[in-house]
């Protein structure tokens, strides 16, 4: 089938109207020819015999008359060994390359190749001629970095059972080589590489069953690990005014996330920020595996000021990765920075498209968008029995800090956490400053839930009294509501805020978080003998003291149990009895 | 040869459209009026229908009044002949020198691969402490200054701009009062700044269409000397007006408003030019900053809350002084571990006893007793805003950390202060 071509009619900033002959498909991908430049772009609405397309770059110089070359392709992103490592832009351009290309600057209309087409990988089949093959089964491995990447059966070829005809032997080839050969069940024969193109916006469903995310994804942050689980293959978000830390607390989590991979959508954000990832993730190293983080991590980045169409197709690109390495029965963690700010992208062509608005003029299908996306998150059992995940995090920047706005409203419809920051935390210096009471999270974390919940009940009942405080002030409240009180900020501070610039305090494991809250626990349920406030405030001071400290220190060392030991004695100084109520699972 | 036309078939607001072939987005044209001529750009193509937005406002130009198509886009020039010079919002001199056409650039350029991005390690030092020691300014930062009107920030503004150690210094003015502009340009005259300064200055009383180019006329200049390897300083005044502008042909335009008439593309509109600030790697960089005026004193209103979002941080001004809570430098972090082992300490430790200053006056006016500690802590609030805070003391940092600890010293214990010993031992004032 011949590919159309169509003509330039009207533009209007990123977009344009384009008048067609012959077929094209709604999300198919066209080439304005400007000049000697060819811009990418991409059908959003076919009326008639015009279509209307949304341009992946600016538009200056664009005019009517301008031919467009359709692809007869949707937008779609290469598969294949190499992506790990790499810096690339919504549509998958490696930045460092375009960079030894174009220079300072991102030339519009040069689009690279995502993957060395020179490299050589050492690939091992798995499978012998004769057998029987599903989409997605593995042809072989090759080693990428610290993972067997499996070369898997493209999929993109319809659905069928395949039978392979040849395979490549034992050694190195390059992405493009052949090297296996396949017949379907109707005797078509198809040649394959290790590379193979996904369109972005389809999911990739090539699994037995999807389940329930169960376990916890640790991110060695204390509040969230302990208070505001997350699961693998589990969905959360992070709505929070500017300067709230959102993207700080995407870094460390980027950082400590027990997962195999991690990919950072930076999408519509601060060049600044990609930055220092970039030239930061290379020097560290994984404490798993000893080897670079980079080695574990994609970055797809486009900025707030590269082109607004593009923005909306990298969070796609960067979904699309992370299944495609959850069909190799790995856990990936995709971490989008902002997805507001690719629900304003939509909102924008929306607006050019001049469709109805709805609230705020973000387009009516705000909703059902957001839903699918975080929807490819999830824990899957392959057609081998292995298990893969993708979770996904996203932060939300909505418009003056109001959770109200819709892009929130809509995302926490669907998540399964929601860790909402409050600028009161953050002017206060509290981080990470995610908001305790007003978070919540659906699923189960590593600690027994009904410690948790009188924990969070003590923090609850301590704010009550503390806005209490306020009107009638220290002189007018008991000693009783003045204990909760204290140990409720207690808990906030000796627990809750965690330093992440601190080498010990910055990630905290599992088996720590366990052993510490035992005892904050112990000190919560405790019914202390104390005269008046004064000697309540200093008692409690203390001990938050040596929490504060016991937390700087590293958990196998000498002084950890040194301090330990000093916590245990404050403790046994003032203790009366347990609060009788916590008696059933305190357990002691 | 460029076809001139001579039927304008629509006119509103600033926005004509004319029907002609062969025009490029973004191009630029000349529209003469019976009021003399004025540039326009392409800011919509419909067949061939032709939008332009006509810099000078449409107002008295008629529908057989001239468009001339000029095939390129907006354009201005680079050289060194720019310094000391003035000009207005569409690049034409306003100090009666010559036109300058040499060396023509494109403006609003393509963004920066962030790949040839490098992390920010210089500080600027402006001799403000609650900048210098609060929220350091960073070489390539984009730093807007919130602020209500009336609010003293284009002194503000020019005070940076003299006493930061730059290259070169480029004001945009957005709507800038005209007696703001004589401020500006007496202030750097007399400061002897003038010739390393050029000014794009579109003032209030200018038609506000010409506006909407200053900052990319500004900021493609600035690119162009920091590629140079030039330390560029960009002061835009007022973004505020720019974003107002930018309404004003959206709804001319009939697009779909997103909030309080705001098009949807104001973040993207916006951030495409506060990104223009960059340390190049092995080049020079440009500095961005920017006035943003709060309509009502709302840090939610969505000019500073989208510009909240973009920037790498704020300062506030209210009642004069620069607010230490409102404020946030984001790359502080990269530049006060290197310039006194004190510094951070010191920086954390004072706003922390600030924070409890303003608790304990709270309860002071609500009437509750005041113990010996709040007492103390009335007597430090009251030191730090006048010997910190107010904006005319001007010092250089390190005696700006003295001056922090002489506060401390004449109002608290050591250990009252929540500050390491070792610090304390090192730098507390002696007994005289």
């Amino acid at each position: 089938m011949d590919k159309s071509t169509g003509k330039v009619i009207g533009i209007t900033g990123n977009m344009v109207t384009v008048k067609f002959d012959g077929n094209i498909a709604m999300n198919e991908v066209g080439f304005i020819l400007v000049g000697d430049q060819k811009l990418k772009s991409e059908v959003i609405r076919i009326n008639g015999d015009t279509a209307e397309m949304q341009v992946f770059e600016m538009t200056q110089g664009v005019s009517v008359g301008d031919t467009v070359a359709f692809s007869k392709e949707m937008l779609s992103v290469t598969l294949g060994p190499g992506l790990l490592g790499q810096v690339y832009d919504g549509l998958q351009n490696p930045l460092p390359e375009l960079a030894e290309q174009c220079g300072f600057f991102l030339q519009r209309g040069v689009y690279l190749n995502a993957l060395d087409g020179e490299k050589k990988w050492d690939f091992t089949p798995t499978v012998k001629k004769g057998d029987t093959l599903r989409l997605a089964d593995s042809l072989g491995t090759v080693p990428e970095g610290i993972f067997e990447h499996q070369i898997m059966v493209p999929f993109t070829m319809p659905e069928d059972e395949y039978q392979v005809i040849s395979i490549a032997k034992k050694g190195s080839y390059t992405i493009h080589d052949e090297i296996a050969v396949v017949k379907n069940s109707k005797g078509r024969e198809y040649k394959l590489t290790m590379i193979f193109e996904w369109p972005v916006k389809r999911p990739v469903k090539l699994y037995a069953e999807r389940l329930k995310p169960v376990d916890p994804m640790v991110t060695k942050v204390r509040l969230i690990d302990t208070l505001l689980p997350v699961a693998r293959g589990g969905t959360y978000c992070i709505p929070g005014p500017f300067g709230a830390g959102k993207t700080v607390l995407q870094q460390i989590t980027s950082r400590h996330a027990e997962v195999d991979i991690v990919i950072i959508a930076a999408c519509g954000e601060r060049a600044g920020e990609v930055v220092e990832t970039l030239i930061e993730f290379p020097e560290l190293t994984d404490p798993k595996t000893g080897k670079s983080l980079m080695e574990r991590t994609i970055i797809i980045c486009n900025t707030s000021s590269m082109p607004v169409a593009a923005r909306e197709a990298s969070v796609y690109t960067a979904v699309s990765l992370a299944e495609y390495y959850r069909q190799m029965g790995l856990h990936v963690l995709l971490l989008a920075d902002s997805t507001s700010r690719w629900a304003q992208a939509m909102r924008e062509m929306s607006g050019r498209l001049e469709e109805i608005p709805g609230e705020e003029a973000f387009p009516a299908y705000l909703e059902s968008v957001i839903a699918s996306f975080y929807e490819r998150a999830g824990l899957v059992q392959l057609h081998n029995g292995k298990l893969g995940s993708v979770t996904i995090g996203g932060t939300v920047s909505p418009a003056g800090g109001n959770f109200e706005e819709p892009v929130t409203q809509a995302t926490l419809k669907v998540v399964g956490a929601f860790h909402g920051l409050s600028r009161e935390r953050s002017d206060a210096r509290k981080y990470p400053a995610i908001h305790p009471l007003e978070s919540w999270s659906k699923y189960e974390g590593v600690i027994d839930k009904k410690k948790v919940t009188y924990v969070t009940d003590i923090l609850f009942r301590g704010e009550e009294v503390n806005q209490m405080m306020k009107v009638v002030g220290e002189e007018g409240t008991s000693l009783e509501d003045y204990v909760i009180y204290l140990k409720s900020d207690f808990v906030d501070y000796a627990y809750l805020q965690q330093n992440s610039f601190d080498p010990v305090d910055g990630a905290v494991s599992i088996e720590r978080q366990q052993y510490v809250f035992d005892q904050l626990f112990r000190v919560t349920v405790g019914e202390f003998t104390l005269d008046d406030k004064d000697e309540a405030r200093q008692y409690f001071n203390q001990l938050r003291q040596l929490f504060l400290d016991w937390n700087g220190v590293s958990w196998d060392s000498d002084s950890f149990k040194d301090i330990e030991k000093s916590i245990q004695d404050k403790i046994e100084e003032k203790w009366n009895s347990s609060d009788p109520h916590a008696k059933s699972f305190s357990g002691k | 040869m460029r076809k001139v036309y001579t039927k304008i078939e629509s006119i509103s607001g600033s926005v004509i459209t004319v029907r002609a072939e062969g025009i490029k987005n973004g191009d630029l044209a000349v529209v003469t009026s019976a009021h003399g001529t004025s540039l326009a750009n392409v800011i919509r193509l419909k067949h061939d229908l032709v939008s332009l937005q006509v810099f000078a406002g449409a107002r008295g130009i008629s529908t057989g009044d001239e468009v001339r198509f000029l095939g390129k886009p907006m354009q201005v020039s680079f050289s060194d002949n720019l310094l000391g010079r003035i000009f207005d919002g569409s690049g034409k001199p306003r100090d009666n020198g010559p036109v300058l056409e040499e060396n023509m650039i494109d403006i609003g350029g393509p963004s920066v691969n962030p790949a040839m991005r490098i992390i920010p390690t210089n500080m600027i030092r402006t001799g403000i402490p609650m900048i210098d020691v609060f929220n350091s300014l960073v070489e390539s930062q984009k730093l807007p200054i919130f602020s209500v009107s009336g609010e003293p920030y284009n002194q503000l503004l020019a005070r940076i701009a003299l006493q930061a150690e730059v290259d070169l210094i480029i004001l945009g003015g957005i709507g800038l009062k005209y007696d703001d502009y004589l401020y500006f340009k007496e202030t750097l005259e007399e400061g002897g700044a003038m010739s390393r300064t050029i000014f794009f200055v579109h003032t209030a009383s200018d038609p506000t269409v010409e506006g909407l180019l200053v900052p990319d006329i500004s900021l493609a200049v600035a690119e162009q000397f920091a590629l140079a390897g030039k330390k560029v300083l960009v002061l835009l005044t007022d973004m505020t007006n720019f974003a107002d502008a930018m309404k004003e042909i959206a709804i001319t335009m009939e697009q779909v408003p997103s909030n309080r008439g705001y098009p949807g593309d104001l973040y993207s509109q916006l951030a495409s030019r506060y990104e223009k600030a960059v340390d190049f790697k092995d080049a020079g960089s440009i500095t961005v900053l920017a006035a943003t005026t709060m309509p009502g004193d709302d840090v939610t209103h969505p000019i500073p809350d989208n510009t909240g979002y973009i920037t790498e941080g704020q300062y506030y001004l209210k009642n004069g002084r620069i607010e230490p809570f409102g404020s946030l430098s984001r790359l502080k972090q990269q530049v006060n571990d290197k310039s006194r082992d004190d510094h951070r300490a010191l920086m954390d430790g004072m706003i922390k006893l600030y924070a409890s200053f303003n608790e304990s006056q709270e309860k002071k006016s609500m009437g509750f007793r005041m113990s010996e500690w709040d007492k103390k802590l009335l007597t430090y609030g009251e030191l730090f805003e006048s010997k910190m805070m107010d904006l005319s003391v001007n010092i250089p940092l390190e005696q700006a950390l003295d001056l922090g600890w002489e506060i401390l010293s004449t109002c608290l214990e050591p250990d009252e202060t929540g500050l390491r010993s070792e610090l304390v031992k090192k730098y507390w004032p002696k007994e005289a």
